[in-house]
């Protein structure tokens, strides 16, 4: 179990990289060259705006504040579930957040799904076989799966399955048909990356005592292997799983414009290139807040699951 | 003392010959790592040697023969512009290995300093670094390397920063594990007390202990630069047409997915095939130089 002094103190060391993250994200608008004001005006009328333009600019939004009061204005509105509005559509950053996040959980959820589906029975074999055919084609496909740009096999698939095969569509969002291809594509890397995990850890737990005494025991192998050692060689594999989330959300991004899917990171990318600040700040600070409450989420988890982990570990 | 640093220098040269055995040695031995080699040798060969001798200019247009299949002339065909396929490919290898060795070097540079100045210094100096890597660590890397990279405006060099920028904090916490184990050995105590200067210390006692894990790390992180790059490249941050990238011309191509499947397939076996080279010889010379250390999950 978990001490509710570990707890507090993992809660507030989170919360603390969170205050870091926000600051960062807000400031960095100010990595554009030149005057952010300027840019923006600069992009949604593709022209040099005027003087008086970019002045008004700065005023409506409050550039000319310094930083710090700038800073305190967005942040006294995002604890309060205020993200502002973009600059393009004037809409509320938190409503399209809302309206594109489900596209990209639901992504990251089959992606996840995909690669368990794989990498499980995959590692569990080349343990169980180690050393044998099964054993070096499953390496092999880890190696060759964690090489691949996830985009191009996106591509791949799109090619054989949608085009020649006609089996799923090509691109859009949609039922369970418009999600298969994204999530092979997104999930597979994963999948080689599990595989090596499961099989390094099943290994470990095929050595262990427990499992020769099961064997003395004269419990029958597939037991052995299914039910005493499995269990126990996935414990591992939930903290990496949890930790590939960032994985998952930086594919999202790369996957979603292959299929023109509508979600977080396609909203992401067009909003860099339209220098749409509020949108860009909303959707990278709901990023990291997912990723660093995810991890503390996985870290808790290691640590129900497995009470051997040490309380308050160095960096735990 | 000029003897005493004759013989050190000859030691560290002694150091650097074996670690150059080690990996010959584990090259032999592993048919896979030999694989990975291969790969690197041949990409870097293609990346010097190749433009010398492609007939074809990467850039150059011949509109008439836009999306024109494999053929004698062509051998993987040309592009939606007319541009010889396999030219801008050996193109293009040169700018993916350049920016991979140029990023790497970048991150391991600050990743080891930073490393090394924590672990050694310890109490506050090493609790802001490594609240820094905590916080840098809250970001899903290729997002925050897509962000930095897009605000800067799209270009290669701010891709390389971007992407320099995310990718030192591997390099910190493990340069910064080692150290504190080193530091508490007995001769790093002694030179410490003879009042061996602190950079000199770094440099002698500190450093040659670092180094097997960090060229192990940068290995494997060659090919995630790789990648990372053409990723994006790919979604238009990185190279801009008409640089003969990996990413952009994969980009380039994918309008004509159904009508000239090749424009798309062969940067993407290209960077398939340098990220499995670097890969396979980066777990190969973790099995030689560094058994102890897990395999790492890289990120970007």
């Amino acid at each position: 179990m978990i001490s509710a002094e570990y707890l507090a103190y993992r809660i507030g060391t989170s919360t603390a990289v969170l205050a870091c993250v926000s600051v960062l994200t807000f400031g960095m608008m100010y990595l554009t060259p030149g005057d952010p004001a300027r840019a923006v005006l600069y992009h949604q009328t593709g022209q040099q705006p005027s003087a008086e333009a970019v002045a008004a600019f700065r005023a409506e939004h409050g550039f000319d504040d310094p930083f710090p009061i700038r800073y305190w204005h967005w942040i006294t509105d995002v604890v309060q579930r205020d993200l502002g509005e973009s600059y393009r559509t004037g809409r509320p950053v938190s409503t399209m957040i809302v309206d594109a996040l489900p596209a990209t959980i639901e992504l990251a959820i089959a992606a996840m799904a995909v690669a368990l589906v794989i990498a499980i029975p995959t590692g569990v074999a080349s343990a169980v076989y180690r050393g044998t055919w099964i054993d070096q084609a499953s390496q092999l496909f880890a190696l060759v799966g964690v090489s691949m740009p996830n985009f191009w096999l996106g591509y791949l698939l799109i090619i054989v399955f949608a085009l020649h095969l006609g089996l799923a569509p090509v691109s859009g969002t949609g039922g369970l048909s418009h999600l298969v291809l994204p999530a092979i594509a997104l999930g597979t890397g994963m999948a080689a990356i599990v595989t090596r995990l499961v099989r390094t850890s099943m290994l470990d737990v095929l050595d262990a005592e427990y499992v020769d005494a099961a064997r003395a025991k004269g419990t029958a192998e597939r037991i052995v292997v299914y039910k005493h050692a499995l269990r126990n060689a996935l414990i591992p594999v939930v903290t990496v799983v949890g930790l590939q989330f960032g994985f998952v959300l930086n594919g999202a991004v790369v996957i979603e414009i292959v299929f023109q899917r509508p979600g977080l990171g396609m909203m992401l990318v067009d909003a860099i290139f339209a220098r749409d600040f509020p949108v860009v700040q909303g959707v990278v600070l709901i990023v990291a807040v997912l990723f660093v409450v995810t991890n503390l989420l996985v870290d808790l988890s290691y640590r129900v699951l497995d009470p051997r982990v040490q309380f308050g570990g160095e960096h735990a | 003392m000029s003897t005493v640093a004759g013989v050190l220098s000859r030691l560290e040269s002694k150091r650097l010959t074996t670690i150059a055995r080690t990996a010959v040695s584990e090259l032999r031995s592993n048919r896979l790592t030999l694989v990975g080699a291969l790969i690197v040798a041949v990409l870097g060969f293609v990346a010097i040697v190749g433009p010398l001798i492609v007939p074809y200019e990467p850039a150059a247009q011949d509109l008439s023969n836009r999306l024109q299949g494999p053929s004698l002339a062509h051998p993987l065909g040309t592009d939606q512009l007319g541009r010889d396929v396999a030219t801008r490919l050996v193109y293009g290898a040169r700018v993916s290995l350049g920016i991979a060795i140029l990023v790497t070097a970048l991150r391991v540079l600050i990743g080891t300093t930073v490393g090394m100045v924590a672990g050694y210094a310890g109490g506050w100096v090493d609790e802001l670094f490594m609240r820094l890597v905590d916080v840098q660590l809250a970001f899903p890397g290729l997002v925050l390397a897509l962000v930095v990279a897009g605000i800067l405006g799209p270009s290669l060099r701010n891709v390389m920063i971007a992407l320099a920028v995310v990718g030192w904090t591997t390099y910190a916490r493990v340069v910064r594990g080692s150290v504190l184990t080193i530091k508490e050995r007995k001769y790093v105590d002694v030179a410490r007390l003879v009042g061996t200067p602190r950079l000199r210390l770094f440099r002698r006692h500190l450093l040659p202990g670092v180094v097997n894990p960090v060229i192990v790390i940068a290995t494997l992180n060659l090919g995630t630069v790789v990648l990372a790059t053409a990723g994006l490249s790919f979604i238009g941050l990185g190279a801009q047409p008409p640089t003969p990238e990996w990413g952009t011309m994969l980009a380039g191509g994918r309008q004509y997915v159904r009508s000239a499947w090749w424009i798309v397939n062969a940067p993407g076996v290209a960077i398939m095939l340098t990220v499995l080279g670097f890969n396979l010889l980066g777990d190969g010379l973790r099995d030689a130089l560094d058994p102890k250390q897990q395999a790492r999950v890289e990120e970007v």
